[in-house]
Formats: structure tokens, sequence, C-alpha cells
């Protein structure tokens, strides 16, 4: 753990991982109720990631994440309110209700998108990164991904672009031992599916604790730093765990119950919680946990009290102007 | 006889393939050990173990890719791509070499392989999991593809899928999981390129495919019930080869042609029905031929937005009314 972190520090930390706790349980609640539709994909356990990699950019990088992004869009900042709204697809929604659970997306965040065909992202976020070297911008991309993505081709191929065009990328791979329900070492010959790749293209790649928010903002400080210099990306693998199945109903049976029960010891929210209470003022955690939810009650009657979208908008943002 | 829902009865093709021919091996995400992302797998694995039920790697290029080699050189695969959108990752192996390897060896290699995909819309997957594409690989030469309404159809068409020496795409759609019905526990295959009438009708003929199969079934009850029209409902089944007697010789009757397609208007399989029959049955026909299609837009996640995107009964019903 990183000495040089603030008693301040560490309380935004616990908000943000406790909001984003809590809208994941919301949103579990909802789907339970029958309130949101289709899928969704919740990152419990994995909050640490998105708040540690949040805690090193600027508000102006990018960001690019998956199907299991809800916990990427609030840690820069999406309003939890738009957030519910989209998920149950009401008009509020950030995307209008337009893209669901699978697709939250805010530009004015720099969330550039949540993207549900695996791998797609990646190479996306290389151009990206690309843009902003030839622009000049000084802003990196962010990339988060899964083990399981470390299959499919097109993460090579961004991989080993970024790498050659020595572009400010930076790719953050959730290790949760899992695709969906296939375990990563069945799929993958490598220990480390994302960070062992690195030395052939060339490349840092370190594996991190992924539970770990110091950790995790240090990883991605020294890798945004090597990017803004123009040196090129970096592989970070953060390893953690989702706590729940991988999608809807999914009751993760396929788990051995011990690992479950080792990686629920390592609570990421408990332990940025700890912290916390080892230096602030008694009481301060507790203060931050009911402001958290309180938030998020409040965001949550917004979102369901929002109507449907209008009929009206069913052929809005197909073209910029419509045919 | 069994009685049997649409999802078992993919579990129950594929296994029936297996058993049947040692040459069939099954390949995809999830489908051993795991039964699939939509449990249309379950069994398969523990039946007939690893060295015939692969699990993959998220890689669909490698998965068509391996299936196209391993047809090439004598196993009968059945490649499984989890939804049908999944297609667009693996899009090069499809149109570039699955489905040109005969033609451009001047008929040396043969691709006798399968790949089922999991498609449409109706359930709040959002636009890049609803997507029905059979319009899409209708337009590649080389590939047959064929769309089953009903768990017979699952069984027998994929029973012809895989005895035909050509590559198969079938696509399934997934809101037709629940659907059930009697099915031959006796070998069986329901050909490629063979139509089937869900209804006969004098006054009209509404063809479609999949999904919308029994929504015109539907929306034809209706029309006899409610207003007195008897419409002819056509299951096209396959999309390649297309049945174009059953459907010439429906509207020599009936005089009047409807489409009822899931996917957007613009190329939609139905522009090629209509085509074949303004060629080659104009002269039957009272009245232009009607397409009803979904709204050309990436399907909504919103209930309301993407029910008003697909076509229902009721959209059909309407569009008979004000067609004359
Ligand atoms: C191209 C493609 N293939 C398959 C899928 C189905 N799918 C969705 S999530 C997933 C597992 C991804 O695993 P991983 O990369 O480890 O991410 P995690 O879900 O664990 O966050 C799969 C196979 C997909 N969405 N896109
Ligand atoms: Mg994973």
């Amino acid at each position: 753990m990183n000495a040089a972190v603030s008693t301040d520090e560490l309380t935004d930390w616990l908000r943000m991982m406790t909001l984003i706790r809590g809208f994941e349980e919301r949103v579990k609640n909802l789907f339970s109720q029958g309130l949101v539709r289709g899928t969704t994909h919740l990152a419990t356990g994995q909050e640490a990631v998105a708040v540690g990699a949040s805690a090193a950019l600027q508000p102006d990088d990018w960001v690019l994440g998956t199907y299991r992004g809800h916990h990427h869009a609030l840690a820069r900042g999406m309003s939890p309110a738009s957030a519910f709204a989209e998920i149950l697809g009401r008009s509020t929604g950030v995307c209008r209700g337009k893209g669901g659970s699978m697709h939250l997306t805010d530009v004015s965040h720099g969330v550039m998108g949540s993207y549900a065909i695996v791998g797609a992202h990646l190479p996306i976020a290389v151009g990206c990164a690309w843009s902003s070297k030839i622009q000049d911008l000084g802003r990196v991309a962010v990339c988060f991904f899964g083990d399981g993505t470390t299959t499919i081709g097109a993460f090579h191929e961004a991989v080993n672009l970024a790498a050659v065009w020595k572009l400010p990328a930076i790719f953050v791979c959730e290790n949760n031992r899992y695709s969906e329900y296939t375990p990563i070492d069945q799929v993958s010959p490598v220990a480390h599916a994302a960070a062992d790749r690195a030395a052939g293209y060339g490349i840092p790649g370190v594996v991190i604790d992924g539970n770990d928010v110091a950790a995790i903002r240090d990883a991605v400080d020294v890798a945004a730093d090597r990017a803004r210099r123009g040196a090129g990306p970096t592989i970070v693998e953060a390893e953690t765990y989702r706590h729940g199945g991988h999608s809807r109903a999914d009751p993760a049976t396929y788990r051995p119950e011990q690992e479950v029960e080792h990686w629920l010891q390592r609570d990421p929210v408990a332990a940025v919680r700890r912290q916390l209470e080892a230096t602030a003022e008694p009481g301060r955690a507790e203060q931050v946990e009911t402001e958290a939810s309180d938030q998020l009650d409040r965001a949550l009657e917004e979102a369901l009290a929002a109507p449907e979208p209008d009929l009206s908008t069913l052929t809005d943002d197909v073209y910029a102007r419509a045919l | 006889m069994t009685v049997m829902n649409y999802r078992k009865a993919i579990a129950e093709g594929i296994g029936r393939a297996l058993r049947s021919d040692q040459r069939v091996v099954f390949l995809g995400e999830d489908v051993g050990a795991a039964g699939g992302a939509f449990k249309s797998t379950v069994g398969l694995y523990e039946e007939f173990g690893p060295d015939r039920v692969w699990d993959t790697p998220i890689s669909e290029q490698a998965i068509v890719g391996a299936a196209m080699g391993a047809a090439m050189t004598g196993l009968r695969p059945i490649a499984e791509i989890m939804f049908t959108d999944f297609l667009g990752v693996c899009w090069d192996m499809v149109a570039n070499q699955v489905a040109k390897a005969r033609y451009m060896s001047g008929g040396q290699l043969e691709v006798p392989l399968v790949i089922r995909a999991h498609g449409g819309a109706g359930l709040g997957f959002g636009a890049q999991h609803s997507q029905t594409w059979e319009n899409l690989l209708m337009s590649i030469p080389g590939i047959k593809v064929a769309a089953p309404s009903t768990p017979r159809d699952v069984i027998g068409l994929l029973a012809a899928a895989v005895a035909d020496p050509d590559p198969v795409i079938l696509l399934e759609h997934k809101a037709l999981f629940d659907a059930k019905e009697d099915v031959p526990d006796e070998p069986f295959l329901e050909p490629l390129g063979s139509a089937s009438i869900r209804r006969t009708g004098d006054d009209l003929t509404l063809v479609a495919l999949s999904a919308m199969v029994p929504v015109a079934v539907q929306a034809a009850a209706t029309l006899e019930a409610e207003h007195g029209i008897s419409a002819e409902v056509i299951d096209l089944r396959s999309v390649t080869p297309t049945d174009t007697a059953t459907l010439l010789q429906s509207v020599e009757r009936t005089s009047r042609l409807m489409t009822v397609e899931e996917n957007p208007r613009p190329c939609g399989w139905g522009a090629e029905i209509a085509s074949i029959v303004a060629e080659e049955g104009f002269t039957f026909l009272d009245a232009p031929i009607q397409r009803v299609t979904s709204a050309n837009v990436p399907v909504p996640f919103a209930a309301n937005l993407e029910h008003a995107t697909i076509p229902n009964a009721d959209t059909v019903v309407k569009a008979v009314l004000s067609y004359s």
C-alpha cells in the first residue's frame, strides 16, 4: 500500500467505491424485479480497477470499456441518475434509452463508449490514442477489457499497432479469471493472459493487485506518464474477481467455493474502508456511505420517474440529419 | 413423437448429428461444460466428451477458420457463433474463405461445415446483440442460409445442413426458444430450399421467416376472424436456396403478396422475394407487392422503442387492411 495516500483521497475513493457497489446492487434488484430488459453485467468486486485508474487520469483523458462497464462510467463522473435511466430504458438516459446497460457512453466525461462485441474497443481506443498524438492533445486513451479478451485477434492487432506507433494508450486488463463461464487458464497458455503478451510487442506489461486502489493508480500513473512522453503503450493487468455471475441470473456455480471465499475476503471496498478508518476521524466512513446511498436513492427515484423515450425519437441519431 | 421446445431441439439436433456421424465435431464458446450461453447445448459435453464437443476461447475467426480447415480435411464441424451479430468479427472467414473455397479451387476444395448462430430482436439485448442477418448472408454466393421457426425445423434443417456438401449457416432466433412442438423420434431431415405452408388461404400470401412466422400466423388468424380475409402463410425456412416454386404457386392462387421481415427494409430478404415474384409471377398479381419490415434503425434498447421497431401481428394486420 502506497504511503502517499491522503485521508482526502481515501475519502474520495470510498465514496466512489460505495457508489459503484450500491449502484450495482440496485441494478441487480431492478433486474430481478423485471425492470431491466435483456441482460446486465455487474462489476461488483471490480470497483477498485475503475476507481484507481480514474485517480491517475486527467479529466480530458478518454476511457473505453465493455458491457461490464457501469463502474468505469461512474468512476469517470457519469451521473448515476442518467446511468440508471439508461439501464431502465428511459428518455433521460445518458444515451436517451437507445443503448442500455451494455452501452453506457458519456462523452462529456471522456467515456467514449461501452462496447459489447468482445475486443472491438481495443483498436478503437488505439485510434483515440493515435488521434491524440496526431493532434498533439496530450491525452491518453485507456481501454478496459477482460482476461478472456486476450484470446481474440483484435487484442493482438491493437496492442501491436499501439506499440509500433508509440501511441498514448493504456491497456488495462481486469483479470477476473473467467470469460463467461470458462476459466482463463483453459483458454490461455500463459499465466498472465494480458501482461505476458507485452514482451512480444516490446512494451511494458505489469501485473498488479486489482483490488488495491493505490496499486492501480500508481501503475496507471506510470503508464500515463510513459504515454504522454511519447514512449508508447503499457499493458496493466489487474487481478480481481467478480463477486457474482457473468450476467443476469448466472449463479456462477462453475467457480470453486474456496476460490469465491478467498476473493470475498479480499473485498476492495472493505479494504479502502479499513484504510480510511485507520486514518480519519471516527464516523467519516459511515458518513461517506450514507451520503453515497442517499445520492443513489435520489438518482434512482429520478430515473424511475422519467418517461419512456418518445416514439418520435425512434429514428433520431441514425444519421446526423434524417435522410 | 416427443414434445420439445426450440431451445432443447437445438441440443437434440446437434446430439443426433454427433451420434449418427463420427465425422461431426461441435465447437464454440461455452458450448460444452457450461451448456451454452443460452443453455441450448446442455448435455452434449456430458454425452460426447471433449473429443467431440470443444470449448473454444473467444476467437470467432479461429472458430470458423478451424471449422473450415477441418471440413476441408474430412470432418463435418458444427461451429456455434453465440450471437448472429458476432459473425461480424469473422466476416472474412464467412464471406471470403468459407463461401469461396470450392469455387476458387475449381471444385477441388469442399467445405461441408455448419455455422449456427442465435439472432434476432425483441428481448432488450441492444443494438449489438439483436440483429437478423439472413439478408446479408443471402447475398454471398457459395453458402446456404436457413432460419428455423419451429423445434421440428431446428432438428430437420440441422440434419440437412450436416448432410450437405456445402457450407450452411443456420440462424436460430432467441425469441423462439420456448416454442413447443412434437418432433419425430426417428431420424428425419427437412430439405434446404423447401418452404413450408403454415396456414392455407386464398386472398393473400404472407411470406415470413424465423420469428416473423408466428407473427404472420397470428395476423392471419386475426384477419380471418375479424375481417374475413383468408391469408396463406409461407415459412420460407431457407433463403438460400429459395423455394420459388412454392411461392409462385401460392401467389398464382392468391394474387397478392406481402413479406414480413425482421430486418430493416433496405435489401431485406423480402426485396429479393418481391423481385423474383415481380419477374416470374407478374401476371398472377392483382396488386403491388407489399413489404412489412423493421424500422431502418439499429435495434434500440428501450422497450417501447424496440417494440415499435419490429413488426408484430398488429402491424401486419394494419398493413393488410390498408393494402388493396
Ligand atoms: C466477439 C464476441 N464473442 C463473444 C461474446 C460473448 N461474450 C460476452 S462477454 C464474454 C466473456 C468475456 O470475458 P472477459 O474478456 O474476461 O470479460 P469479463 O466478462 O470477465 O469482464 C463473452 C464470450 C461477445 N460479446 N463478443
Ligand atoms: Mg473475465
